[in-house]
């Protein structure tokens, strides 16, 4: 399996595409849309792949994602890896990687050494409870995004799965390999189910 | 505190079992890492963790560098490294290998299938994060009205999360949260 040949066997009919990245661009172009993105690296590396370096068309980007999307982990580092090591092997998915992770783990690291240092200080404990709250509500409001279309849909078997992963995680504080391992396959056999009866 | 066993070893089978289950990302296995560093392994106390939330939003990079911190506050800048591998090298791995056979084969329905399977349960399961963490962090009115509040502005508006989190801070410091 040469790893330069799946790029080969698809070959995109986009005369604007330049040639494929080497390690260090790799790296460097990672290390970029990480260290921009607050909040979360996916718009960023959206506009850097698609748009910026016009590594991937828009379709490559979206079927690449939804892969990462679907397969456990960290998606965004999925994708780093996945798009890395399309273009260079796995020394391009490892150098993609460590410009997504590694910078950032870095500052992550010094302002962790300041916490434990300064951890006590009155004021920043005060600014970190600001903040940590805020930080709350903005993922309250993501998760408020991603089920609109549940809602719109009136996709109940949706909504009650998600109410019930919700419960058992949130609510009853279980484990989540043991949750999972129910309601992974429960959910693909319901929604197997449903699009046998939504086709005939 | 289990401290007979190695906290390097600890850490990489906790996270490195953790990312295999993280589905829809870092953020949905939030209360997976509150229950195992709070309340199985006695890591980190319901405030650090609260904090240490702040702290990975408030910096740059993927969510994922919560686990990083976790890390570092057991085994020093080894945990952080350890934590950091253990959590995003096996699925790396998986998906590289999965990209490559998908990229082989023609039968694109089943993983359409599977992710429409899985997004409610990734909603679920962040759902649950917020639930966790307010229920860290909201300790008082106050705290638990600048969480709402967030929530609506970043819900309504377009308005960059960065401000969301400053205007957190500045609260915060002026002692709004208690």
């Amino acid at each position: 399996m040469p790893p330069d040949s799946p790029p080969a066997a698809v070959p995109a009919p986009d005369l604007s595409t330049p040639a494929p990245p080497n390690l260090i661009a790799l790296f460097v172009a990672f290390a970029k849309m990480s260290l921009a993105g607050f909040g979360g690296v996916l718009v960023w590396a959206r506009r850097g792949i698609v748009d910026q370096h016009r590594w991937m068309t828009a379709d490559e980007f979206n079927e690449t994602f939804a892969l990462c999307h679907f397969l456990p982990g960290p998606n965004i580092v999925n994708l780093t890896f996945v798009f890395g090591s399309r273009f260079r092997g796995l020394a391009g998915g490892i150098a993609a990687f460590a410009g997504l992770v590694g910078p950032p783990a870095v500052i992550v690291t010094v302002l962790a050494a300041l916490y434990q240092r300064f951890g006590e200080i009155d004021a920043l404990r005060r600014i970190l409870a600001g903040v940590s709250c805020a930080a709350i509500g903005l993922l309250i409001s993501t998760v408020f995004r991603m089920m609109l279309p549940l809602i719109k849909r009136r996709d109940l078997v949706g909504l009650v799965v998600m109410l019930a992963v919700f419960a058992a995680i949130g609510l009853l504080r279980l484990p989540l390999p043991a949750v999972l391992l129910v309601a992974i396959p429960l959910s693909i056999a319901i929604t197997y189910a449903m699009r046998r009866k939504g086709a005939t | 505190m289990n401290s007979d066993a190695n906290p390097l070893l600890a850490l990489a089978s906790t996270f490195g079992l953790m990312s295999l289950f993280a589905v829809g990302g870092a953020s949905t296995a939030i209360p997976e890492m509150h229950r195992v560093a709070v309340d199985v392994q006695h890591w980190l106390t319901d405030r650090q963790f609260a904090d240490i939330y702040a702290i990975s939003q408030l910096s740059p990079g993927p969510n994922v560098l919560i686990v990083t911190l976790i890390g570092y506050s057991v085994a020093g800048i080894a945990g952080g490294l350890v934590a950091t591998l253990a959590m995003c090298v096996p699925t790396a791995v998986l998906a590289y290998y999965v990209s490559r056979v998908l990229r082989r084969s023609s039968d694109a329905r089943w993983p359409t299938l599977i992710q429409a399977a899985l997004v409610p349960l990734s909603i679920g399961l962040m759902g649950a994060s917020g639930f966790v963490l307010a229920r860290t962090s909201d300790r008082t009115v106050a705290a638990a009205l600048v969480t709402a509040g967030a929530a609506v502005l970043a819900s309504a508006t377009r308005l960059n999360p960065g401000w969301l989190l400053l205007a957190g801070g500045c609260l915060g410091f002026v002692g709004l949260i208690g």
